[in-house]
C-alpha cells in the first residue's frame, strides 16, 4: 500500500492545469472492486502527460479495460481519485457528462449505432451535445473521414462496412468532439489480422498530431513502436511502468518476463 | 458492489474479503458521506412532491360542484359493504377462467407460432392456416368475437355442443388471445440469431430438435415480459364473459347496481380487479428487471 499523502491539493492542481503542462490524466491510488470480493484495480497510480501515448498491456482480466472505463466514469471507483487536467473527476459532485465530453473512447466492438449512417453516427454528439450546427458538424465529419480514407462512406450504414472501416468510423466519432484525451480499448482485438494495420496506422497518425492517448492493447509490437510509456498490469496492480525499451527490453518482474515470453511464443511480438 | 439511490454499499472495515489489508481512505469516507446526504435529500424531495400532488388532487376532486352527488352514487360505503361478498363470489369464476384460458392460450399460441415458422413447401397449408387465423382473430374485436361465439354457437343447435356461457365465453377469449400470444412467440423465435440454428444443425440436430432444444428455450425466455403483459390483460378481460350472462364479478356488480341505480358495486368490482392485477404487474416488473440485470455487463450508464 502506498504511503503517499492522499489529501487533495487543489491549489497546486489548478496551477498545473493553468500552465497546461501537468498530466492530462492522473490516477491516484485507484481501487475498484466488483461484487463481494474481486479486486479489479488495486492502488493504481498513473500519469499521462500531454501529447503522449500510454500503452496498457497485460493478460485478459488484468484490469486494462476497467481502468479505461473508470477514467471515462463508466464505472465508479471505490477509492482513490482520478484527475483530468488537474481537476478531480471522481468526486461525486462532478458532472460526469461534462467530463465525458472531454474524453473520446473507442471500444473493442466498435459500438457504432446501427440505425444511423456513418455521418449521423459521427455528428450525433457534436450536434446534440456540443451544439454545433449541422452543416458545420458534417463538414468536419467529412474532413475527418477523408483523412482516414473513408471519404466515400459517409452515407453508408455501419453494417455495410468492414470491421476495419467500422473501427475507423468509431475513431472519427470519438475525435469529432475534439477530445482532450482519447481512450482506446483493445480496438484491434475484434479485427481480422489484415485489417489491424489500417486501424493502427490511424492511431500512429493521431500520435503525430499530438493527441494524448491511453491504449489498452494486445499488439505488443505496436505498443513498443508507438507508446511513450508502457504499463504492465497484473492482477489489478501496475507491476511495471516505463519506456517501451525498459518494459520490453529489461523487465524487472518475473511476471512481466513470463507474460512477454508467452506473447513471443504466440508470435505476437 | 451495488448502488442504491447513489449510495455505495461497501463491506464494512475489516470485512474486505480479499484480505489485502485495505483500509478505506479519508477521501472515500467523505465521498460516501456526501452520497448518503444526497440520497437523503432526494428522498425528502420525493416525499414533499408526493404530498403536494396528493393535496392538490384531493382539493380539486372534493371541491368540484358535483362531488357530494358523485360520492353518494359511486363511493357509498353501505353499498360497497353489500356488494363486496357477491363480487368476490363472482371473482372466483374470473380466476378459474384465467387459469384455464391462460394455459390454453399459451399452448395454442406456441403451436400457432411454431406452425408459422415451419419451412418447406409441405407445410404451406399449415403455415397459411396459422397466418390466416392470427390475422383474423387479432383484428376481430374481442367483444364481437365473444358475442358471435356465445350467441352464434347455441343458435346452431348442434347436438352435444354446450350452450354454457362460461365455456363459450372462455373459448372466445382463447380464440382472440392465442392469436396475440402466437405473434409474441413468433417475434421471440425470430429474434434468436440464425447462427444459433446453424450451430445446432451443424451438430446434427434435426430441424425440429434445433427448434425444441436451442431456439425455443431462448425465444421463450426473451418473451416472458410481453407474455405476462398479455396475461394481465386476459385477467381483466375475463370480466367480459358477463355479457354472456355468466355471473362473474362484473355481472354480480351489475345485478346490485341495476336494482338501486347506485354504481358503487362497479367501483368495488373494478378495485377488486386492480387488486388482482397489481401483484401480477409487480411480478412482471421483477422478472423483466432480473433479466435486464443478467444482460447488463455492469457499469453506470
Amino acid at each position: 500500500m502506498s504511503t503517499t499523502d492522499r489529501t487533495p491539493r487543489p491549489a497546486a492542481e489548478k496551477a498545473a492545469a493553468a500552465s497546461g503542462d501537468g498530466p492530462v490524466l492522473r490516477l491516484e491510488s485507484v481501487r475498484k472492486t466488483y461484487g463481494r470480493g474481486t479486486v479489479v484495480l488495486r492502488d493504481v497510480d498513473l500519469e499521462v502527460p500531454p501529447h503522449t501515448v500510454t500503452a496498457l498491456i497485460g493478460a485478459s482480466g488484468s484490469g486494462k479495460s476497467t481502468l479505461l472505463r473508470c477514467a471515462n466514469l463508466l464505472e465508479e471507483i471505490d477509492d482513490g481519485a482520478i484527475f483530468l487536467d488537474g481537476a478531480e473527476i471522481t468526486d461525486p459532485r462532478t458532472d460526469a457528462d461534462a467530463v465525458r465530453r472531454r474524453i473520446g473512447v473507442v471500444f473493442q466492438a466498435y459500438n457504432l449505432f446501427p440505425h444511423m449512417t456513418v455521418l449521423d453516427n459521427i455528428t450525433l454528439a457534436p450536434r446534440r451535445v456540443h451544439g454545433v450546427p449541422r452543416a458545420e458538424a458534417e463538414e468536419r465529419a467529412r474532413e475527418l473521414l477523408d483523412r482516414l480514407g473513408l471519404g466515400g462512406r459517409a452515407g453508408e450504414y455501419p453494417d455495410r462496412l468492414s470491421g476495419g472501416q467500422q473501427q475507423r468510423v468509431a475513431i472519427v466519432r470519438a475525435l469529432a468532439g475534439r477530445p482532450r484525451l482519447l481512450l482506446l480499448d483493445e480496438i484491434t482485438a475484434a479485427l481480422d489480422p489484415e485489417l489491424v494495420g489500417e486501424v493502427l496506422g490511424v492511431v500512429r497518425d493521431l500520435k503525430e498530431e499530438g493527441m494524448t492517448m491511453v491504449i489498452a492493447t494486445h499488439e505488443m509490437g505496436f505498443a513498443r513502436d508507438v507508446a511513450d510509456q508502457v504499463c504492465f498490469l497484473d492482477g489489478g496492480v501496475v507491476l511495471e511502468r516505463g519506456t517501451p525499451g525498459q518494459v520490453f527490453g529489461e523487465p524487472r518482474h518475473d511476471r512481466t518476463r513470463q507474460f512477454l515470453q508467452r506473447i513471443i511464443q504466440a508470435g505476437r511480438l | 458492489m451495488t448502488y442504491e439511490e447513489g449510495v455505495l454499499k461497501t463491506p464494512e472495515r475489516g470485512e474486505e474479503p480479499d484480505g489485502d489489508g485495505y483500509v478505506p481512505s479519508a477521501r472515500r469516507i467523505e465521498r460516501e458521506r456526501f452520497k448518503r446526504a444526497r440520497a437523503r435529500r432526494a428522498a425528502a424531495v420525493a416525499a414533499l412532491s408526493t404530498l403536494v400532488t396528493a393535496v392538490v388532487l384531493f382539493v380539486v376532486i372534493t371541491g368540484s360542484p358535483g362531488w357530494p352527488r358523485t360520492r353518494d352514487t359511486f363511493f357509498s360505503a353501505a353499498y360497497a359493504r353489500k356488494a363486496l361478498p357477491q363480487v368476490l363470489d363472482g371473482l372466483l369464476l374470473n380466476l378459474r377462467l384465467l387459469v384455464v384460458c391462460g394455459a390454453a392460450v399459451l399452448v395454442l399460441g406456441l403451436l400457432l407460432a411454431v406452425a408459422r415458422t415451419l419451412r418447406g413447401p409441405v407445410f404451406f397449408p399449415l403455415r397459411a392456416l396459422a397466418t390466416a387465423y392470427t390475422d383474423f382473430f387479432r383484428g376481430l374485436p374481442l367483444i364481437i368475437c365473444l358475442l358471435m361465439v356465445v350467441f352464434g354457437v347455441p343458435a346452431l343447435r348442434l347436438q352435444g355442443v354446450t350452450t354454457d356461457p362460461v365455456v363459450l365465453g372462455g373459448a372466445a377469449l382463447v380464440l382472440t388471445y392465442s392469436a396475440y400470444v402466437a405473434e409474441v412467440f413468433r417475434a421471440g423465435i425470430e429474434s434468436v440469431h440464425p447462427s444459433q440454428r446453424a450451430a445446432a444443425r451443424s451438430l446434427g440436430l434435426s430441424s425440429g430438435q434445433a427448434l425444441r432444444f436451442v431456439v425455443l428455450p431462448q425465444a421463450v425466455r426473451r418473451v416472458v415480459p410481453p407474455l405476462l403483459n398479455d396475461l394481465v390483460s386476459l385477467q381483466k378481460d375475463t370480466g367480459l364473459v358477463s355479457i354472456a350472462g355468466a355471473v362473474d364479478a362484473v355481472y354480480a356488480a351489475q345485478i346490485i347496481a341495476g336494482k338501486d341505480f347506485n354504481f358503487t358495486p362497479y367501483v368495488v368490482a373494478g378495485l377488486v380487479f386492480v387488486a388482482l392485477t397489481i401483484p401480477m404487474t409487480r411480478f412482471t416488473d421483477w422478472v423483466t428487471a432480473r433479466m435486464d440485470r443478467r444482460r447488463a455487463q455492469g457499469g453506470l450508464v
